[in-house]
């Protein structure tokens, strides 16, 4: 168990009293981790859940006896904007993790879908995961060095996207790149008809 | 090994919150906290370690407070809900009715002045 190093804690501002979270969703490898690294203010942290293989929920404790028991780690990064932090969780991106998502979504607000050319057939089952729990979504096609690319509308076939579903690219690494696919994202949340209901 | 053993980490964590199985509140992994000004004679060992990592003058998320703690989050929601029912954390602010909107907007205001 490590300990905490007060020097290393990164206190919010006094003015700050709201958060809001978003997911940084994609299969593994597509570039969650540095996603979140380029836009935090903060050095990425991780926290880790232990979950239990059966059921694979969030551990209830009272089901403790019977059950294994497996670890799922999750990075995040924060920002804030005025009396606003935004927190950015990467999604664990292994298949039988994705059940972990439910607490995850949990208060999200949205989600930006991370996607890599070179495995566009493994983004299906990270777009299903995030449409089963009803969050609004962006993609973000995350260009790799080595990666082909396509014409947006050759990806929006092969991701079966909706019209009305964002599409953009971005260099994960790079941080305004990264912060401009976020703004499409939030752009896009901002203007859903039942937020301006 | 002749028969599945308890998971080591789960006995601990169910020993930490004191048989606590869950939050005595609502509380997210993104739910800020902030310290309040309270003996802390009485609290558990883990719950000073919670309050420890915590700040009066600037909030922390349970998230961070399970990332700086090596605590898992549901751990924390646990240890600080029990602390909050005991004053001694607080959520940095009355819960003032902003809707969701005003404050996405101001998140998006943020972003678009750092491209």
């Amino acid at each position: 168990m490590g300990s905490a190093n007060s020097s290393e804690v990164a206190y919010l501002p006094g003015t700050v009293t709201r958060s809001v979270k978003l997911l940084v969703a994609g299969h593994f490898g597509a570039g969650k981790t540095t996603f979140v690294g380029s836009v935090s203010e903060i050095r990425p942290l991780r926290t880790e859940e232990t979950i239990t293989e059966a059921s694979m929920g969030v551990d209830d404790l009272a089901g403790l006896p019977k059950k294994t028991s497996t670890t799922v780690a999750m990075d995040f990064g924060r920002r804030t904007f005025g009396g606003t932090a935004l927190y950015l969780f990467g999604t664990p991106g292994q298949h039988r993790f994705l059940p972990m998502w439910d607490e995850l979504a949990r208060g999200a607000a949205g989600a930006l879908v991370l996607v890599d050319t070179r495995r566009l057939d493994h983004s299906d089952e990270i777009l299903s995961a995030v449409e089963k729990r009803g969050l609004p979504y962006t993609v973000a096609v995350n260009e790799f060095d080595d990666g082909r690319r396509y014409p947006p509308e050759a990806i929006r076939e092969a991701l079966d996207l909706a019209p009305h579903t964002p599409l953009t690219v971005c260099d994960a690494r790079d941080q305004t790149s990264s912060i401009k696919a976020l703004i499409v994202l939030v752009e896009h949340l901002t203007s859903r008809p039942e937020m301006l209901a | 090994m002749s028969r599945p053993r308890r998971d080591p980490d789960l006995v601990r964590a169910y020993v930490m919150t004191g048989g606590a199985v869950r939050p005595s509140r609502e509380m997210g992994l993104v739910t800020l906290l902030v310290a309040q000004d309270a003996p802390v004679q009485g609290l558990a060992p883990e719950q000073r370690r919670v309050l420890g990592v915590c700040s009066r003058h600037g909030a922390l998320s349970v998230a961070e407070i399970a990332a700086h703690l090596d605590l898992p989050p549901s751990v924390v929601t646990i240890l600080a809900s029990a602390l909050m029912d005991s004053g001694h954390l607080a959520v940095p602010a009355p819960i003032a009715d902003v809707p969701e909107i005003d404050v996405l907007k101001e998140v998006l205001r943020g972003l678009r002045q750092l491209v």
